[in-house]
């Protein structure tokens, strides 16, 4: 199965989801509002004020977060591996709290000061994990789960810590930016995750094929050329800068980049040449899709999306412990 | 007299504080047959590892064609040597084609696919293994004799002179055991690879091989032609095994028999 008609399909279905979300919702918008940006009326103001910009933000959120998932798998030839199975989201969220609670503002290099401290905390996360996939040659992938299991309760504490000796508004910002969830108005969040997922993107799609040969295994790869090494050094700095930004803007939503690159995988194969474009348009229409029904499903009232991705995901990542296609990365 | 394809001198490798290999030297001449015997254990296949960087480390010098293996960047090095490991390719997601591709790796550019020299060199080794009927498989659905075969040819597609190979054609049945022997022999007589293997077992191990290297406790106890390898003594030293020596009409190697340990 495979080839180049059901990449095209998954493009195209993730084009038409982000082309119709922005009309969903509790105020029905006319497709004249569409097509006129300039139009004065509620509608209008509407669909280019909240609307757009939130479709834009779950689409790159979710592009992301699927590119980050795929790499991860193919790194450590588990399809349970992700940057939130091994710690980095929660290292993020970790960094965000610490800036919410000890009320710092400042920005750096344009980005929002949120932004640099969920980094230095997906950072700190990444750091730790890959020093310990160092630290004893022929450690195991299960070995490094259990670690990120480990740092994701480390890190967790420390964020409850933070959030009992501050005071209620902060405790209560921290805890609306753990849930996870994408409530933004204007393109500003978009913008602040567009160049993230834009330079990742184009770099984990120009490793295609050291991804590939890392799916066979290090030492076929290392024999056939492949510097593993700065490889491996190279998707994990662009994974945290792109997790960090998603985690920054909409607090830690799971599962989509465990889901995505598996559902994906199973439709066009194993080829990340055509298997990373593909996961990474499919993350996004399918992070879009999922808050669509969050803004939608019990109107007025949203479901936090992180809710829905985790409702969704924690019966799939079951189904993939049970061996449902998910013995191997294929 | 020409450069050595492999030259290694005074190389010596610690892992997990455990001496794996102790002052090894040898040197391999382009177009050689290395046979790399010894007991479980002794360093064969870390040594083999060491010739193309998948271990990294251990001190001394180790050449490829002349260029100390420092100085080559991995693809560089991989243009030179290919190699055949132990794999179990039951789950690997691929092709034998898509698998046989990847070999073409250190030619190609990040956004490049496979072009129209990287396809026939890739047919040129599917055809000299004799796997074009199996390009279209899946890798899980191949028996082990026919996925050996497609690894080696995925090697070959490397474009390599030489070729490492980690015990070939253990745990093939008897048909493939003669056919991926007879297709290194060829590989090397005919298509001029320097061809370095590693295997336990000496009666498959030394038909065809010019030179054997022997090593025990992860040193070399023997450096010479294969005849010369199978004399009582030496072998009870290697395997701290006795063994029977059987005349083999047509050829010069006898066949041997373990049949007590020491």
């Amino acid at each position: 199965m495979g080839g180049r008609g059901v990449v095209w399909a998954v493009v195209l279905i993730s084009l038409a989801v982000v082309l119709l979300a922005p009309l969903a919702g509790p105020h029905a918008i006319g497709l004249s509002a569409l097509f006129d940006p300039s139009a004065a009326g509620v509608d209008g103001e509407i669909l280019w004020k909240i609307r757009v910009p939130r479709v834009c933000t779950s689409f790159l959120a979710g592009c992301s977060l699927a590119a980050g998932g795929l790499a991860f798998q193919a790194l450590f030839r588990n399809p349970l591996a992700t940057p939130f199975t091994l710690g980095v989201a929660s290292g993020a969220s970790l960094g965000a709290s610490l800036y919410v609670g000890l009320g710092l503002t400042f920005s750096l290099f344009g980005f929002s000061g949120e932004t640099a401290a969920s980094f230095a905390g997906a950072m700190l996360a990444v750091g730790f994990v890959y020093s310990l996939s160092r630290l004893k040659s022929g450690f195991t992938t299960g070995g490094m789960l259990l670690a990120g299991v480990a740092v994701s309760f480390f890190f967790s504490s420390l964020i409850l810590l933070i959030q009992y000796i501050s005071d209620f508004t902060k405790s209560f910002n921290i805890l609306r930016r753990l849930i996870g969830g994408i409530q933004v108005v204007g393109f500003g969040p978009a913008l602040n995750l567009l160049p993230f997922a834009l330079v990742g993107g184009v770099v984990l799609v120009s490793l295609a094929h050291e991804l590939n040969l890392l799916t066979v295994g290090e030492d076929i790869a290392t024999s056939r050329g492949v510097d593993v090494r700065r490889v491996r050094k190279v998707v994990f700095g662009v994974v945290s800068l792109m997790v960090a930004a998603v985690v920054s803007v909409c607090g830690p939503i799971g599962f989509v980049g465990m889901m995505a690159p598996h559902m994906v995988r199973l439709l066009v194969g194993p080829d990340h040449r055509r298997l990373t474009p593909a996961t990474i348009l499919f993350g996004g229409g399918f992070l879009t899709l999922c808050d669509t029904m969050a803004r939608t499903l019990i109107a007025p009232v949203e479901i936090p999306v992180g809710v829905i991705t985790a409702l969704l995901g924690g019966p799939f990542f079951l189904w993939l412990l049970l061996g449902g296609q998910g013995g191997r990365i294929s | 007299m020409d450069t050595p394809a492999v030259t290694v001198n005074n190389f010596s490798l610690e892992l997990g504080g455990a001496q794996i290999l102790n002052d090894v030297s040898f040197s391999v001449l382009p177009g050689d047959y290395l046979s790399i015997v010894g007991p479980n254990g002794a360093g064969k296949t870390t040594l083999l590892k060491c010739l193309n960087r998948v271990l990294t480390g251990g001190s001394g010098d180790v050449r490829i064609c002349g260029t100390p293996i420092g100085e080559l960047s991995q693809r560089e090095l991989a243009q030179r040597v290919s190699y055949v490991p132990q794999l179990d390719g039951r789950s690997l997601p691929f092709t034998a084609a898509e698998f046989m591709a990847m070999g073409r790796y250190p030619y190609l550019s990040s956004f490049s696919g496979i072009r129209e020299h990287d396809r026939s060199e890739l047919n040129a080794a599917a055809c000299q293994a004799g796997i074009e009927d199996l390009l279209e498989r899946q890798l899980d659905t191949l028996s082990g004799g026919e996925r050996q075969k497609v690894f080696i040819a995925a090697a070959l597609a490397q474009g390599a002179q030489i070729m490492l190979l980690d015990e070939p054609t253990t745990f093939l049945d008897y048909r493939h055991q003669v056919e991926v022997g007879r297709l290194l022999r060829h590989l090397n007589r005919e298509g001029g690879k320097t061809v370095l293997a590693v295997t336990h077992d000496l009666n498959s191990a030394l038909d065809g091989c010019n030179r054997a290297l022997a090593l025990k406790q992860g040193e070399i106890v023997f450096d010479g032609p294969p005849v010369e390898l199978l004399q009582e003594t030496r072998l009870r030293d290697i395997y701290r095994t006795e063994f029977a020596f059987i005349e083999q009409p047509g050829s010069e190697l006898p066949f041997i028999r373990p049949w007590e340990a020491l």
